[in-house]
């Protein structure tokens, strides 16, 4: 039992990260109806921002005071990368044709990963302890570590954060009205550039807590960590039913439990540890070809 | 730093050396195109590489064919030097690393059971494992789990929580030292006591970062010890951080030198670098007194030589004891 | 009468040249002129990518379904060619050696798994293409990105093809290693590429999926593309065309991918889906609606890292860089690519150069008569 609490507890941490990240995907898609193909890499970004951050002002030592300017700090640089793609990258193909602008996400996504390893190498680099690790045992051998702790907190504390902003702030009203009809809410007097923008600027931060945040846990950062991530996050955002956010976080939650048990638990049953990975894309083919809207998604009918 | 030293004593023969070196970013496919490049565009006489055994097995077809001698310095797969008679390397190969650690588990450690953690992406990870289980089971151990992550993975709690629920001695982790940093932590996240067991591929002065303080208590084989106070090899540690702002030479490092000076050696040797005639001086290799031991090359161009364990202490690799090959 | 014979004719000179280059290409050279396996290999490497970017233009291009998994069916040509060479085609070789030598006897060989790889990247490509070209545009290129994923995972785990370490030879899949002798298969994987082999199919894919492409069923793909409700409406049978275009696309990645394995050992990190998306920069390039232009992409993206490599200054390392930049301003700037939906000067050759109809005006095109729709079922037309 105290094995299956334990897989439990790795399966819904790692389902928070996908979680975090799956939130960005799934606000830019409500609004654009665009795969922001990059924003994994935008995870990765977050990273290195916190890693640099946490190198140049010497608050490398565990401290409490070091993990909220790290992850502050890279939050920030994230929303702007965030903000200075949408800028340069989408708006001038947003008028184009669907495939148009998903080859520029790919590009965008291709330039942030190769421009990080053509400058800090393809290695991987540790990422400083900001926190001093314990393990706290919860009964049997199930334990659960700090920094799992943290994952925990801190992206519950932002998941609601950001529920607080969409449904109870005029932004976020905005966003929504945005998300339901561009055209229509720019008749109303919205101006849709700057509430684009800053749906970009905040599903970035998300992404770049989630990124500070794994690296605490695991800390080997490099700059490809953020294409399988990231691609199992988009899976979490279709799985929940993408332009839906609780439906992100179930999704995300649900992706990193499934993915912990088949790796635990595949091995009696003929599946190798190994196929990790296939087990988002095996649940995105089904969701797709069984549900396409998601859980918690709506059917949208095209009309001729 | 092993050309600079010769050129600066005079060169081989009188003559100076020239290093000529080409990235092949870790993949094989590139390894192979990359040696066709070196061997026919720039047209050089010696290959040294590669490190890791995949990317040896990919190139050295092509040095076999070209007959150009190439010495790995560091790939311990027993395929990379079947490939041919060209092919040559200055470190033990694997099936004696992976006895090496089942001795000492065995007769040191007074193990058991073993649990095991390997790289399924790397031909290197996978022969260990061969070798070590046979060795292991030979001494009268049981392996008790045997699980795998593919490389880059970066959580291992899922395999780490399975091997958790069987009681084990030691955990075999013949990884690399980008994923075993992490597994290390997650190791005593976790609350995992056993001893974790690994190879060469743990030498990086990198895997401190990655791993910190969980790491203490575990232990690898390995070519040399950086910490040796041989005066021989402090010598070489000093000149090396001289000359390297003062980053301590691995076990690669090493070889690398070693691999370098060798095929100078018989360079010196066969007067030359006339294919056929220094095939065969890379080949009647003995004694040579190298940084990572006494090398000798047998029959089939593999170096015969002792392998150390090392614990890891305190963001130290220290030396624990020598195994000898049989 | 005479078309037919200059065909024929064109067909020889054609399999002339190809195998004049290949002898030059080869090691012996012809008449003492070589070129250097360094080049060599990247010609051969154009050659391949040429099938590769071709045959994503079909589905990509000219219909319109943006498929970002081409890696996968290429992964399946390489994989399933080379396990029949390995395990199922030493003894037919052996024994075809004694009757007619050993060089028809490999041709005959290599050609059989060729075929063996493009079936089965064909019937993936059918498994794959029947429930995701339901889907409308982001939701097929992630599917298809899916299935390409899930295809590789598959073959990292499959020790029977060398698993994650690359299909060298014949494995002993009980523990994991090679073969101890001949008797269970092929110890290593018969380099049977080479240039001739490469050029040869790189013409014949040419010359299938141009002759697809202007004929009438290429001109039902295009209007799948244009407006697939209006081409629905019009009484397309929309489904089976986007499935069979897919599958013919799908076939000849598994074409590219028997020659590739035969030549690289298959390795599962070539078969990345960063792959994919370098075929998708070289169609893009040269323009989606183009094969000249997919001809085009696939030599530049061949050839500019060697360009790239001479340039000083480390221009090289940040070749990747340069290419991501030039997919964004590419899009920016003009997403149709270099030829956008026309090919190249082909109107020297003095034939009567059709183009593909969806450039035309709207009154000018035939579509398909109306006859014919009115004999449909009622299932075609959908809300």
């Amino acid at each position: 039992m105290d094995t299956f609490v334990q897989q439990l507890i790795n399966g819904l941490n790692i389902g928070a990260i996908y979680a975090l990240i799956a939130l960005g995907y799934t606000m830019v898609y409500g609004i654009l109806r665009l795969i922001n193909f990059a924003h994994g890499d935008i995870y990765m970004v977050g990273a290195f921002a916190g890693y640099f951050i946490a190198i140049k002002t010497g608050m490398a030592g565990p401290s409490w005071m070091g993990l909220i300017v790290v992850l502050l700090g890279s939050m920030a640089v994230a929303a702007l990368v965030g903000m200075a793609i949408e800028r340069f990258a989408y708006r001038p193909v947003r008028k184009y044709a669907r495939m148009t602008t998903l080859i520029t996400a790919i590009g965008v996504s291709l330039l942030l990963e190769n421009l990080f390893v053509a400058l800090f190498g393809g290695q991987g680099r540790g990422f400083p302890q900001l926190l001093q690790d314990d393990a706290y045992r919860l009964f049997g051998n199930a334990a659960i570590s700090k920094s799992q702790i943290l994952i925990f907190v801190v992206s519950i504390a932002l998941m609601v954060l950001l529920q607080w902003i969409i449904f109870k702030t005029k932004v976020g009203t905005a966003m929504r009205a945005v998300s339901f009809n561009l055209n229509s809410a720019k008749l109303m007097g919205i101006n849709t550039n700057a509430i684009i923008t800053f749906t970009f600027a905040l599903g970035s931060a998300l992404a770049a807590a989630g990124g500070v945040l794994t690296a605490q846990y695991s800390p080997t950062i490099d700059p490809l960590m953020g294409i399988t991530t990231g691609l199992k996050a988009f899976v979490a955002a279709v799985l929940g039913g993408i332009g839906n956010i609780p439906g992100a976080v179930l999704g995300g939650l649900l992706i990193g439990v499934a993915e912990t048990m088949v790796v635990g638990y595949g091995g009696s049953i003929g599946i190798a540890s190994t196929y990790r990975d296939a087990v988002a894309f095996a649940i995105l083919i089904l969701v797709l070809l069984l549900r396409p809207s998601g859980i918690l998604g709506t059917t949208v009918q095209e009309k001729v | 730093m092993a050309a600079d030293e010769i050129n600066a004593a005079g060169g081989i023969n009188g003559r100076q050396v020239q290093l000529i070196h080409e990235d092949d970013q870790g993949e094989p496919g590139k390894a192979a195109t990359v040696v066709a490049k070196l061997i026919n565009q720039d047209q050089v006489r010696a290959l040294i590489g590669e490190v890791a055994s995949s990317n040896s097995i990919a190139a050295a077809p092509n040095a076999q064919e070209a007959k150009v001698p190439m010495i790995s310095p560091s790939s311990t797969n027993p395929k990379v030097t079947q490939i041919g008679d060209y092919i040559f390397r200055v470190c033990f190969i694997d099936p004696f690393q992976g006895e090496v650690m089942a001795k000492f588990a065995v007769n040191t450690l007074k193990a058991k059971k073993a649990a095991i953690l390997f790289d399924s992406n790397s031909d290197y990870s996978k022969g260990l494992v061969q070798f070590f289980k046979a060795s292991f089971t030979k001494l009268g151990g049981t392996i008790v789990a045997e699980k795998a992550y593919a490389q880059r993975d970066r959580d291992f709690t899922g395999q780490l929580t399975a091997i958790r629920d069987t009681t084990q001695d030691v955990i075999y982790v013949p990884g690399y030292y980008q994923e075993v940093g992490v597994i290390a932590k997650q190791t005593k996240q976790l609350g995992i006591k056993a001893p974790l067991l690994g190879g060469d591929g743990w030498d990086s002065p990198q895997l401190w970062d990655l791993g910190g303080d969980a790491l203490n208590g575990n232990y690898i084989s390995n070519h040399y010890s950086v910490d040796d106070p041989t005066p021989v090899i402090q010598d070489f540690v000093k000149r090396y951080k001289a000359k390297y702002n003062g980053t301590a030479p691995d076990a690669i490092a090493a070889l690398g030198f070693d691999a370098t000076m060798v095929m100078a050696d018989a360079i010196k040797r066969a007067g030359g670098t006339e294919c056929v005639a220094l095939r065969n001086a890379i080949a009647q290799t003995a004694n040579y007194k190298g940084i990572t031991g006494v090398i000798t090359l047998n029959s089939e161009r593999n170096a015969v030589k002792p392998a150390v364990v090392l614990e890891l202490k305190d963001k130290k690799f220290v030396y624990k004891e020598t195994i000898n090959p049989d | 009468m005479l078309s037919f014979v200059k065909r024929v004719l064109v067909t020889l000179v054609i399999l002339a040249v190809l195998y004049a280059l290949n002898l030059v290409m080869s090691k012996q050279g012809l008449f003492g002129f070589g070129v250097p396996l360094y080049q060599v290999d990247l010609w051969k490497m154009a050659g391949i990518n040429i099938i590769l970017a071709v045959s994503l233009n079909l589905i990509n291009g000219f219909t319109g379904q943006f498929s970002i998994g081409h890696i996968g069916f290429m992964a399946i040509g390489a994989y399933s060619s080379t396990f029949a060479t390995v395990y199922y085609t030493q003894g037919l070789e052996r024994w075809l050696a004694g009757v007619v030598g050993g060089d028809i006897a490999a041709a005959v060989a290599f050609t059989l798994v060729i075929l063996v790889g493009a079936l089965a990247a064909a019937i993936a490509g059918l498994v794959v293409g029947i429930p995701s070209l339901r889907l409308r545009g982001d939701y097929l290129a992630i599917a298809t990105l899916g299935f390409a994923e899930i295809i590789r995972i598959i073959i990292v785990n499959t020790n029977k093809v060398g698993g994650a370490t690359g299909f060298r030879g014949c494995v002993d899949a009980a523990n994991g290693t090679t073969c101890i002798d001949e008797s269970m298969g092929r110890l290593t994987i018969p380099a049977y590429t080479n240039f001739f082999w490469i050029g040869l199919f790189a013409v014949i894919t040419i010359v299938i999926i141009y002759n697809i492409v202007n004929s009438d069923a290429g001109r039902a793909l295009i209007s799948i593309r244009e407006d697939e409700l209006a081409a629905q409406a019009m009484g397309v049978n929309t489904t089976r065309y986007k499935v069979t275009s897919f599958v013919i696309s799908s076939a000849f990645a598994g074409v590219a991918g028997a020659l590739y394995g035969h030549w690289r050992l298959p390795h599962p990190n070539d078969f990345t889906f960063v792959r994919s998306f370098e075929i998708i920069i070289m169609i893009v390039l040269g323009g989606m609606g183009s094969i000249t232009g997919s001809i085009l992409g696939a030599l530049v993206i061949t050839f500019l890292p060697e360009v790239l490599r001479q340039l000083p200054g480390g221009v090289y390392d940040y070749r990747l860089v340069i290419y991501a930049l030039l997919l964004i301003i590419i899009m920016i700037t003009r997403p149709q690519g270099v030829f956008g939906g026309r090919e190249f000067g082909l109107s020297w050759l003095k034939r009567a150069r059709r183009l593909p109809e969806g450039t035309a005006a709207v009154g000018a095109s035939k579509g398909v008569p109306v006859a014919e729709s009115a004999a449909r079922p009622e299932k075609d037309v959908e809300n």
